[in-house]
């Protein structure tokens, strides 16, 4: 084993603070590498690692999909979007299933390849499905820029696009979640650095590290959370440094809110969240798809049993969930967390449900 | 006789219900996995088929016959270090070598769209007939069809082959044991990431080639010094885990490999962890697992490193003991392979769910 590895392992197990400690990472990509590496068998089980509302296509409400779905059926679009968000279940279908019937439903890598496509293809009428946390918030302010310089007419975004600081401190006015610490998204914080997470720390005395991705960079930060619960202080720390400066990105930020104001936003399973979200500015709404296309309202359902939302909030563990790997399987998905390649039952299910089962 | 026709077909109903046909249903995954044993098995079931093996062994007269056939839709058509029709023929070769045959003839038919560039066209036949001469074989028969422009992508390609196999020869999955060395002969994911480096959609250049080989010389040298190999098996579409997969169902043996030990390009690993592709699912097309008894293994492991497609052969793992609980959800795929990551934890691998990549071969 890495010898690195073995130091944080010792320093974890030799820092025993007598409780259970909740630390709850707020990023699919930890999800992921967390239960791809098994992580939980070599930490104390007196950590308990959590997982929030860290993947975008998970807290995409099942009423989006429905729109979007139905604009698909209703105007002559054709629809661009990242592939983990084909295949989420709306109310009666999924994107992936409405493409194999032939509607024009795209799978780009860059939203740049959007409006490529609007560019070339002038006649079309072409969506981008904007979707991510302060990630790729950016990316789609970009060709929103771009689009109203060129003038573009024929090219509009479907935005999700939510925020992670305001959903964190959601989670910890919840009293039914008890949250000793927070793991943040290294990547959302080369965007916005280190100040948007610090009223966790003043208000709430929650300690927060931000975190890089690797195996051995999630451990480290573990490390330090557990050194600032000893210590009985509560700091946002940054693990990432080969990424994150405290300041983030300030043009990143300022291009953001060049583009988009501050909105409220509904998450699968947390429900509205004031000032989540982002809508276009006045200036650019004629790139707004929910404007440019409207339908009539629709009736969503979440899928009856399941129980994403509690997962979402770190209440329930994916296997606590009635349906989890019975009726909600990778291949027959009942919520999104077990649809998104970053969902954290999609998580369990792949590299941790048969454990326990495994001889070696 | 017709109440036995309805009751057979309301069972395929049954146990294969989706409506249209997703690409997931083509990419060496669960959903392929229940197109195969729901659909097809349950119309042509047999005790050939229903082995589901890279090739068939058919008796013939008291010889052995393997029998294959693959076809082939690549996209790009001519990528780095391959093209369709070069691609094709390896494929058939390492599909009929998996049983230790030695082939003698193939069978090549095109489909070809309308307005397909002759100059390409011939640009894929000059590499069939060099890969074809290379490995001392024929094109015994064929077929060519030509479909209107959009009812096909340039061109697609259709084998098979046939091989004689020596009757002292018998590699099956069924042979597998526990204590069996698992080895590969080189390293993991080139071809998915030379065909998805050479897509205009993303947007990387990179060095990586495809490992698009015939590997009968290979298989020849391995099975001329040991007969302790129990079986070998194309790591093709749906990458290394899938394969290993499958070959612990067909086995009833569970399966550990060891992450540090599965050979893979640096540059591979990078551009897999940038895009978020997982390489243990990524197809290859030169390369092959071979199942030895342990006793054997530094013979064929040294041999297998003396030939052109096997310099960096490696010991990724071993067979471990028959298991009783699948590691899988369902109870049709059967299979239990663990991998012993860096850090020396565990990790579960199964089938995987949702294509990566369509059109890979």
């Amino acid at each position: 084993m890495n010898s690195s590895i073995e130091e944080l392992i010792l320093s974890l197990t030799g820092n025993k603070t007598g409780r259970r400690i909740n630390i709850m990472e707020v990023c699919g990509t930890h999800t992921m590498a967390i239960s791809r590496y098994g992580l939980r068998q070599l930490i104390p089980e007196t950590i308990n690692l959590i997982s929030g509302p860290g993947c975008p296509v998970c807290v995409t409400p099942a009423m989006d999909i429905d729109l979007i779905l139905e604009i698909t059926k209703q105007y002559e679009v054709s629809l661009f979007t990242f592939g983990d968000m084909l295949r989420v279940p709306g109310t009666e279908s999924s994107l992936y299933l409405k493409k194999a019937e032939g509607r024009d439903i795209n799978i780009c890598y860059s939203p740049l390849d959007a409006l490529d496509y609007a560019r070339k293809n002038p006649d079309r009428k072409v969506i981008f499905l904007a979707i991510g946390f302060e990630t790729t918030i950016p990316l789609t302010a970009v060709i929103v820029k771009r689009a109203y310089l060129e003038k573009i007419t024929n090219f509009y975004i479907f935005n999700t696009h939510k925020l992670i600081p305001e959903a964190l401190e959601l989670l910890v006015n919840d009293k039914e979640i008890k949250i000793d610490a927070f793991l943040c998204p290294g990547h959302v914080s080369a965007i916005i650095g280190s100040e948007p997470y610090k009223f966790l720390a003043d208000k709430f005395g929650i300690p927060c590290v931000i975190s890089g991705f690797e195996p051995e960079d999630i451990l480290q930060s573990i490390v330090m959370i557990l050194e600032q619960i000893k210590k009985e202080t509560s700091e946002i720390e940054i693990q990432y440094k080969r990424v994150v400066r405290e300041e983030g990105n300030p043009s990143a930020v300022k291009l953001i809110y060049e583009i988009f104001d501050k909105s409220d936003s509904t998450w699968r399973g947390l429900g509205n969240i004031p000032g989540s979200g982002l809508k276009l500015k006045e200036k650019f709404s004629r790139f707004d798809a929910r404007i440019r296309f409207p339908v009539k309202k629709i009736k969503s359902a979440e899928p009856a049993g399941c129980e994403c939302g509690n997962v979402l909030k770190g209440i329930k563990k994916p296997f606590e969930c009635r349906l989890f790997s019975k009726t909600c399987r990778p291949e027959s998905p009942v919520g999104p967390c077990m649809i998104s390649s970053e969902g954290s039952c999609a998580a369990y299910y792949k590299y941790e449900r048969e454990l326990k089962n495994i001889k070696v | 006789m017709t109440t036995d026709k309805n009751s057979q077909n309301k069972k395929i109903d049954k146990r294969f219900d989706d409506k249209i046909i997703q690409l997931s249903h083509g990419d060496g995954g669960i959903k392929t996995g229940e197109l195969i044993s729901n659909l097809l098995l349950g119309y042509f079931g047999n005790e050939i088929l229903d082995k589901l093996e890279d090739s068939a062994v058919i008796n013939c007269s008291g010889n052995k016959i393997a029998y294959t056939t693959d076809s082939f839709v690549v996209d790009p058509i001519f990528f780095p270090g391959g093209d369709i029709g070069k691609l094709s023929i390896c494929g058939t070769i390492n599909d009929l070598m998996t049983t230790g045959c030695v082939p003698i003839a193939l069978s090549l038919s095109f489909i070809l769209e309308e307005g397909f560039r002759v100059s390409d066209f011939k640009k894929i036949l000059s590499s069939i007939k060099n890969t074809v001469n290379d490995n001392g074989l024929r094109i015994a028969t064929g077929d060519t069809k030509v479909v209107g422009k959009g009812s096909a992508d340039k061109i697609f390609i259709n084998t098979s082959g046939i091989g004689i196999i020596n009757n002292n020869i018998n590699l099956s999955p069924r042979r597998i044991k526990a204590g069996d060395k698992i080895l590969i002969n080189g390293g993991i994911a080139e071809h998915g990431i030379a065909i998805l480096g050479s897509r205009k959609e993303f947007n990387f250049k990179s060095s990586i080639k495809s490992d698009c080989a015939s590997l009968f010389s290979l298989v020849k040298d391995m099975l001329s010094v040991s007969k302790k190999i129990h079986a070998l098996r194309d790591v093709t579409r749906g990458g290394l885990a899938s394969i290993l997969f499958e070959m612990s169902g067909a086995s009833g043996y569970g399966i550990k490999i060891y992450e540090n030990e599965i050979p893979i390009k640096k540059e591979v690993l990078g551009i897999c962890q940038f895009l978020g592709l997982d390489p243990l699912y990524i197809a290859n097309e030169g390369k092959m697992i071979v199942f030895v008894d342990n006793k054997d293994t530094d013979r064929v492991l040294n041999i297998m490193k003396k030939n052109e497609y096997g310099k960096d052969s490696r010991i990724i793992g071993e067979v471990t003991e028959k298991y009783e609980k699948s590691t899988a959800g369902k109870k049709s795929y059967k299979g239990n392979v663990v991998l012993i990551t860096r850090l020396g934890t565990i990790r579960i691998l199964d089938l995987q769910y949702c294509e990566q990549l369509p059109r890979i071969c």
